[in-house]
C-alpha cells in the first residue's frame, strides 16, 4: 500500500507523506468514474454524429495521462511556486482570451476555443483557477501589508476577466468566476454591507443578462415555464433518472445517451443515473461533497491566509461547477452548459481541472511549520 | 497552534501579524458558513436525485416534448371470446449510414444473403450512396435481426418500431380497419377508438364472434364467386342486444397491407353504402300498417290492377289480379298491395314510422365509415307508395338488419353495436307492439315455409325472413340486369335470437339457379347455409319441426332431384302464391320496359297440401 518509506526524502516520497491522501483518493476515484462514464456515454453520441464510436473514448484516454501528470506535477510544487505558476498561467490565459475572438473557432455560437495542433483548448478554463489563486494572493497581500491595495487590484483583475468572458460570450463562466471571486472576497473579510451590495450587483447582473442575452433569457423562461419552449433535454434526462431506479439498467443499457446531444458532457449525470442507479449517483454526489468539505475542514487548521483563500476559492469553483451541472440535469435550475468536474467528457476542461486540483493538493500539503510562510 | 508561527516571527512584523491573524480567524469563521452552504447544496442534490429516481419517478418537473424513439404500445382488439384481431409487435428496423460502410459490395452481398427478399443491386446502390441514412428493411423478425446483427457490418443499426399486426387478415378487415405506419388508426375500429388504443388501455372487446364471422365470410365469398357478383354484404345480429356477431363486406382487403388494396376494396358496403333495398322493405310497410291498425292479418287489398300515377305504373310482376290478404301481400311480395297498405296508413304516419326506425338519419355504430340515407325531402303520395316496396329510399344494410331485429324481438329498437354488450340497452325505444312483432314473426316464417325464402330454411332452426331484389339505379333509370339481391333471415323464429342479412351486389344467374339472380335464388340459400353452420355454435337448440314442414322439405328434395325447371304462374290456385313471391318489384315506365326475369322459388311444391302428396311419394 505504501509505495514510499517513511524516511524517503526524495521529492515524491516527501509528497506522498505530506499530501492529503484522502482527497487524492477521491480525485482518483472521480477520474476513474469519469473514464468509465465516457466509455458508457460517448459511443452513442459519437455514433449519432457520425464519428467512430470510440472516438471520444480514445481522446479522453489520451488526455488522461496528461491530466494525471499535471495533477501530480502541480501538487509537487510548494505554495510559492504554485502562486507563480498561477500568475503566469493567468497572464498567458488573459492574452489568449483576448485573442480568441480573432483566432478562435466558433462552436455552437460562441468563440471560446483556440486550435493548438490536434488539440483545441479553451483558455478561459485555465484562467478560471489561475485567477482564483491570483485573487487570493492579492487579498492576502493586502491584508498583510497595508501598503498594497490588494482588494483594488483584485477587483480590477476581476473586471478585466469579466469583460473578456462577456465578449465570447460565456455566461456560465461569468457566473462561476464571479461567485468564486465573491466567496474569496467574503472570506477575506469583506464587510457585510458590501456583501449585501455585491450580492445585489450579482442579482442585477443576472437580470441584465436575462434582458440582453436572448439565449440566457430563453433558458430561464423554459425553466420557469416548461410549456414555453423546448425542454427536450431536461425532460428526457428526468425520464432517464426515473428509469434508473435503485440499481440502474446496467452498463450500456441506457437509452438517454442516444437521444440527448450532450449526453457525454453536460448530461453525463443522467447517463450515470440510468445505467448505474441511485446508489452510484449518491456515491458520486458524496465524492464531490467529500472533496469540498474535507478541504474546508483542513483549511480550518491553516495558518496562511493566502493558502486559505486560494484553496477555498479553488474548492468553491470545483464544488459550484459540480452543483450547477447536477442541479440543472435534475431540473432544479435552468440548464447551464457546465461540465461535471472530472466526469464530463472534455480534454480542455479535464486538464484545467487537473491543474486546479493539483494546486489544491499542493497548497493543502502539510508543511513544516517554519516553511509555511510565503 | 496558529499562534506558534507568529511567535517566532520577526518583531518588525508583529503588528501586521496581528491583523493577518485576525483576518485568518475571521476567514475561518466565514469558511464555516460557506462549508455549511455547500453541505446544504449537496444534500439537496442527493435528495432531488432520490426523488426523481425512486421516490417520485416519472413526474418530471419540466415536461414538454415527447420522448422520441420509444415505440407506442397501441392497445389490442379482440373478439367477444378473446380471439386476437389486432395487436402491436415490437420489431426492429435496420438502417445504414453509408458513410461508414467500407465495402458496399461485400455488405450488400452479405445482407442479401440473410434478407433474401431484398434486391442486392438496389442494396449496393443504397449503401454506396453519399446519404447519411438509408433504410435497409423495416420490421424484421427477431431471427432476421439476429442474422443481420451477426454479419457484424459496421454502419448498420437498428431502430425499435412497433408494427400493427392483424392475425385474422382480411376476415375482419372492414370492422377492425387498420392503422398506418405511424400507428394512427386510419379506418374502422382502429380509427374510431384511436385515442383509447393509443393510450394502450385494456383490449377492446368487440361483439364479433370470429367463428360466425368466418362462416359468413366463407359463404359470402362462395356466393360472390358462383354468381360472379361485384360484391356482397353479410351481417349477423343478436336481435335482443343489437350486437353484431359478424359483419362482412366484400370485396375486402388485407389490413396488414392496406396500401396494396384498390379503393373499392376498402369500401364498407354494410355501413357506408346505402341502397334501395327492394322487397325487404315490405317488412316495415306491413309492420307499420299492422301496428297502426290500418290493416289486420285478415284484411287485404285489391291487387287486380296496376296503380297508375302520372308516368309511372306500379305492377306486381306476377300479378294475381285479385284481392290479396295481408299475408299474401307479404308472402307474394305484392307491390300493389304494399303501396295501397302504406297509402292507407297515411303518408305522414308511414314516414314517421320509418323515421322511428332510424331510416332518415345515419346509423350510429362504432365505425367512422357511415353512410347517410337518401330519402325524398318532398315526401308525397308517390314516394310513400314506392318506398312501401323498397324504392325511393336508400339506407345502409346495417340499418335494415337493425330495424328487422326490432320487428321480431318484441318491438324494441336497439342501437347496433360492434362492442360486446354486457347488459341489455336501457331506454331502447319501442317501435311496434309485442303483438305486431308476433305477427311479423308469423309472416316471416310463412315466407320461408311457403314463399320465396324456402332455400333459407334449415330443419329444426325455424328460419323466418324476407327476400328482396332491387334493380340498381344507374344512368338513365333502373337497370334491369344490375340487381341487388338480398335476404334477411331470423332464427329461431318463435323466440328470435339472431338476424342474418345477406345482400349480393349484381349477381349473375348461373346454371344451378336457371339463370335467376334474385334474392330467393342467390341470397336465401346463403342464409340457410350460415344458419346450418352457426346455429350449433351459438347454442341454439334445434326443435322438432311440425309435420308440414318436414313434408315440405322432402318435397324440395324431390324437386331438386327431378331437376324441374321452375315455372312461373302455375295455374293451380293453391300454388299460385308461390310463383308470385318473386322479388322483382318494379316501377315500370309506361313504355313497358320488359320486366326482369321473374324469380321464383322451386316450383309449385310449396303449398303444404300439395306437397304433402308429392312428398309422400
Amino acid at each position: 500500500m505504501n509505495p514510499f518509506a517513511r524516511n524517503d526524502t526524495g521529492a515524491l516520497g516527501r509528497w506522498w507523506w505530506t499530501v492529503d491522501r484522502w482527497t487524492l483518493a477521491a480525485l482518483a476515484a472521480l477520474l476513474a468514474i469519469g473514464t468509465l462514464l465516457t466509455l458508457a456515454a460517448s459511443p452513442a453520441v459519437a455514433a449519432r454524429i457520425g464519428l467512430d464510436s470510440l472516438y471520444f473514448v480514445r481522446r479522453q484516454i489520451m488526455y488522461l495521462p496528461l491530466a494525471i501528470t499535471v495533477l501530480v506535477g502541480v501538487s509537487l510544487l510548494p505554495a510559492r511556486e504554485i502562486r507563480r505558476v498561477a500568475a503566469i498561467t493567468f497572464l498567458f490565459g488573459l492574452i489568449l482570451m483576448a485573442l480568441t475572438p480573432v483566432f478562435g473557432h466558433e462552436i455552437k455560437g460562441a468563440k471560446r476555443w483556440l486550435a493548438l495542433g490536434p488539440f483545441s483548448i479553451q483558455p478561459s478554463e485555465f484562467v478560471k483557477p489561475a485567477f482564483a489563486v491570483v485573487a487570493a494572493w492579492m487579498f492576502a497581500a493586502g491584508s498583510a501589508q497595508a501598503a498594497i491595495p490588494g482588494r483594488l487590484i483584485s477587483t480590477g483583475l476581476f473586471l478585466v476577466v469579466l469583460a473578456l468572458l462577456a465578449r465570447q460570450p460565456d455566461f456560465g463562466m461569468v457566473v462561476v468566476v464571479s461567485a468564486v471571486w465573491f466567496t474569496q472576497f467574503f472570506l477575506a473579510g469583506l464587510s457585510l454591507v458590501w456583501v449585501v451590495a455585491l450580492g445585489l450587483c450579482g442579482a442585477g447582473g443576472i437580470v441584465v443578462a436575462y434582458l440582453t442575452m436572448p439565449h440566457v433569457a430563453s433558458r430561464i423562461d423554459r425553466f420557469l415555464d416548461p410549456a414555453s419552449g423546448d425542454t427536450f433535454q431536461v425532460s428526457t434526462a428526468l425520464e432517464a433518472f426515473a428509469s434508473g431506479r435503485w440499481f440502474g439498467r446496467g452498463p450500456g443499457e441506457g437509452s438517454v445517451k442516444s437521444i440527448i446531444p450532450d449526453a457525454h458532457a453536460d448530461f453525463v449525470f443522467a447517463v450515470a443515473a440510468e445505467e448505474f442507479g441511485l446508489f452510484a449517483c449518491l456515491a458520486l454526489v458524496a465524492l464531490f461533497g467529500f472533496v469540498v468539505l474535507r478541504g474546508f475542514w483542513r483549511l480550518l487548521r491553516e495558518t496562511d491566509l493566502f493558502v486559505l483563500l486560494a484553496t477555498a476559492g479553488l474548492l468553491t469553483q470545483f464544488g459550484l461547477q459540480a452543483f450547477v451541472n447536477m442541479a440543472s440535469t435534475l431540473s432544479l435550475m435552468p440548464t447551464k452548459g457546465m461540465t461535471l468536474p472530472f466526469i464530463s467528457y472534455g480534454g480542455s476542461s479535464l486538464l484545467a481541472l487537473a491543474f486546479a486540483m493539483g494546486m489544491v493538493l499542493g497548497l493543502m500539503r502539510r508543511r513544516p511549520l517554519h516553511a509555511g510562510r510565503s | 497552534m496558529t499562534a506558534v508561527p507568529s511567535d517566532v516571527m520577526q518583531d518588525a512584523r508583529v503588528e501586521l501579524q496581528g491583523t493577518t491573524k485576525g483576518a485568518l480567524e475571521a476567514g475561518k469563521n466565514r469558511l464555516l458558513v460557506v462549508g455549511a452552504l455547500f453541505a446544504l447544496a449537496f444534500s439537496a442534490i442527493a435528495l432531488r436525485t432520490a426523488e426523481v429516481m425512486v421516490l417520485k419517478p416519472g413526474q418530471p418537473r419540466a415536461h414538454g416534448a415527447q420522448m422520441a424513439g420509444a415505440p407506442p404500445n397501441r392497445g389490442e382488439i379482440r373478439d367477444r371470446n378473446g380471439e386476437l384481431l389486432a395487436t402491436s409487435l415490437a420489431t426492429a428496423s435496420v438502417y445504414a449510414d453509408p458513410s461508414l460502410i467500407r465495402d458496399p459490395d461485400a455488405a450488400a452481398r452479405k445482407i442479401a444473403q440473410v434478407l433474401p427478399e431484398l434486391n442486392e443491386a438496389e442494396l449496393r446502390a443504397k449503401l454506396a450512396s453519399d446519404k447519411r441514412f438509408v433504410w435497409i428493411d423495416r420490421n424484421l423478425t427477431p431471427r432476421q435481426q439476429y442474422a443481420v446483427n451477426r454479419l457484424g457490418i459496421p454502419g448498420l443499426a437498428f431502430e425499435r418500431e412497433a408494427r400493427r399486426v392483424y392475425p385474422q387478415g382480411s376476415l375482419v378487415a372492414h370492422v377492425v380497419g387498420f392503422a398506418g405506419v405511424d400507428n394512427r388508426g386510419l379506418a374502422g375500429i382502429e380509427r374510431f377508438f384511436d385515442q383509447s388504443l393509443i393510450a394502450g388501455e385494456a383490449p377492446i372487446a368487440l361483439s364479433l364472434d370470429i367463428r360466425v364471422q368466418h362462416a359468413m365470410h366463407e359463404e359470402l365469398s362462395a356466393a360472390v364467386q358462383s354468381f360472379n357478383a361485384i360484391g356482397a354484404v353479410g351481417m349477423v345480429m343478436d336481435v335482443r342486444t343489437g350486437e353484431l356477431l359478424a359483419l362482412v363486406s366484400l370485396p375486402d382487403f388485407d389490413p396488414n397491407h392496406p396500401g396494396s388494396a384498390p379503393p373499392e376494396s376498402r369500401f364498407n358496403r354494410a355501413t357506408l353504402g346505402t341502397y334501395e333495398m327492394g322487397s325487404t322493405f315490405k317488412i316495415f310497410t306491413v309492420a307499420g300498417a299492422l301496428d297502426a291498425g290500418t290493416t289486420t292479418m285478415k284484411g287485404g287489398y285489391d291487387a287486380t290492377h296496376p296503380i297508375k300515377i302520372g308516368r309511372f305504373s306500379i305492377e306486381d310482376y306476377h300479378a294475381k289480379k285479385r284481392f290479396l290478404t295481408t299475408p299474401e301481400i307479404f308472402v307474394h311480395s305484392s307491390n300493389i298491395g304494399a303501396a295501397k297498405m302504406a297509402l292507407d296508413m297515411g303518408v305522414s304516419a308511414h314516414r314517421a314510422f320509418l323515421e322511428s326506425l332510424g331510416f332518415t338519419a345515419p346509423a350510429r355504430i362504432e365505425l367512422p365509415e357511415i353512410g347517410a340515407p337518401l330519402w325524398p325531402r318532398a315526401w308525397r303520395e308517390v314516394n310513400t307508395m314506392t318506398i312501401a316496396f323498397g324504392h325511393g329510399m336508400a339506407v345502409s344494410p346495417l340499418q335494415i338488419v337493425t330495424a328487422t331485429a326490432a320487428m321480431v324481438n318484441g318491438g324494441v329498437l336497439n342501437t347496433p353495436t360492434l362492442l360486446r354488450r354486457e347488459t341489455l340497452e336501457e331506454n331502447a325505444p319501442r317501435v311496434i307492439s309485442p303483438q305486431t312483432s308476433a305477427e311479423m314473426r308469423k309472416l316471416m316464417r310463412m315466407v320461408v315455409e311457403q314463399g320465396t325464402g324456402k332455400s333459407a330454411d334449415v330443419p329444426g332452426y325455424r328460419v323466418g325472413g324476407k327476400t328482396g331484389t332491387a334493380e340498381k339505379n344507374g344512368v338513365g333509370g333502373y337497370k334491369k340486369k344490375a340487381l341487388l339481391s338480398s335476404f334477411i333471415g331470423v332464427f329461431p323464429i318463435d323466440e328470435p335470437r339472431y338476424a342474418i342479412a345477406v345482400m349480393i351486389d349484381e349477381p349473375k344467374g348461373n346454371k344451378e339457379t336457371y339463370g335467376y339472380a334474385t334474392g330467393g335464388w342467390v341470397a336465401a340459400p346463403v342464409v340457410g347455409r350460415i344458419v346450418r353452420r352457426v346455429g350449433p355454435l351459438l347454442g341454439v337448440e334445434p326443435v322438432e319441426d311440425p309435420a308440414p314442414e318436414q313434408k315440405q322439405k322432402k318435397g324440395m328434395v324431390v324437386t331438386a332431384n327431378t331437376g324441374a325447371r321452375p315455372r312461373m304462374g302455375a295455374a293451380a290456385p293453391t300454388l299460385a302464391g308461390m310463383d308470385a313471391a318473386a322479388p322483382p318489384l318494379r316501377i315500370t315506365a309506361p313504355l313497358g320496359i320488359a320486366p326482369p326475369p321473374g324469380i321464383s322459388a322451386p316450383t309449385g311444391i310449396s303449398t303444404p297440401t300439395g306437397i304433402s302428396t308429392l312428398a309422400a311419394y
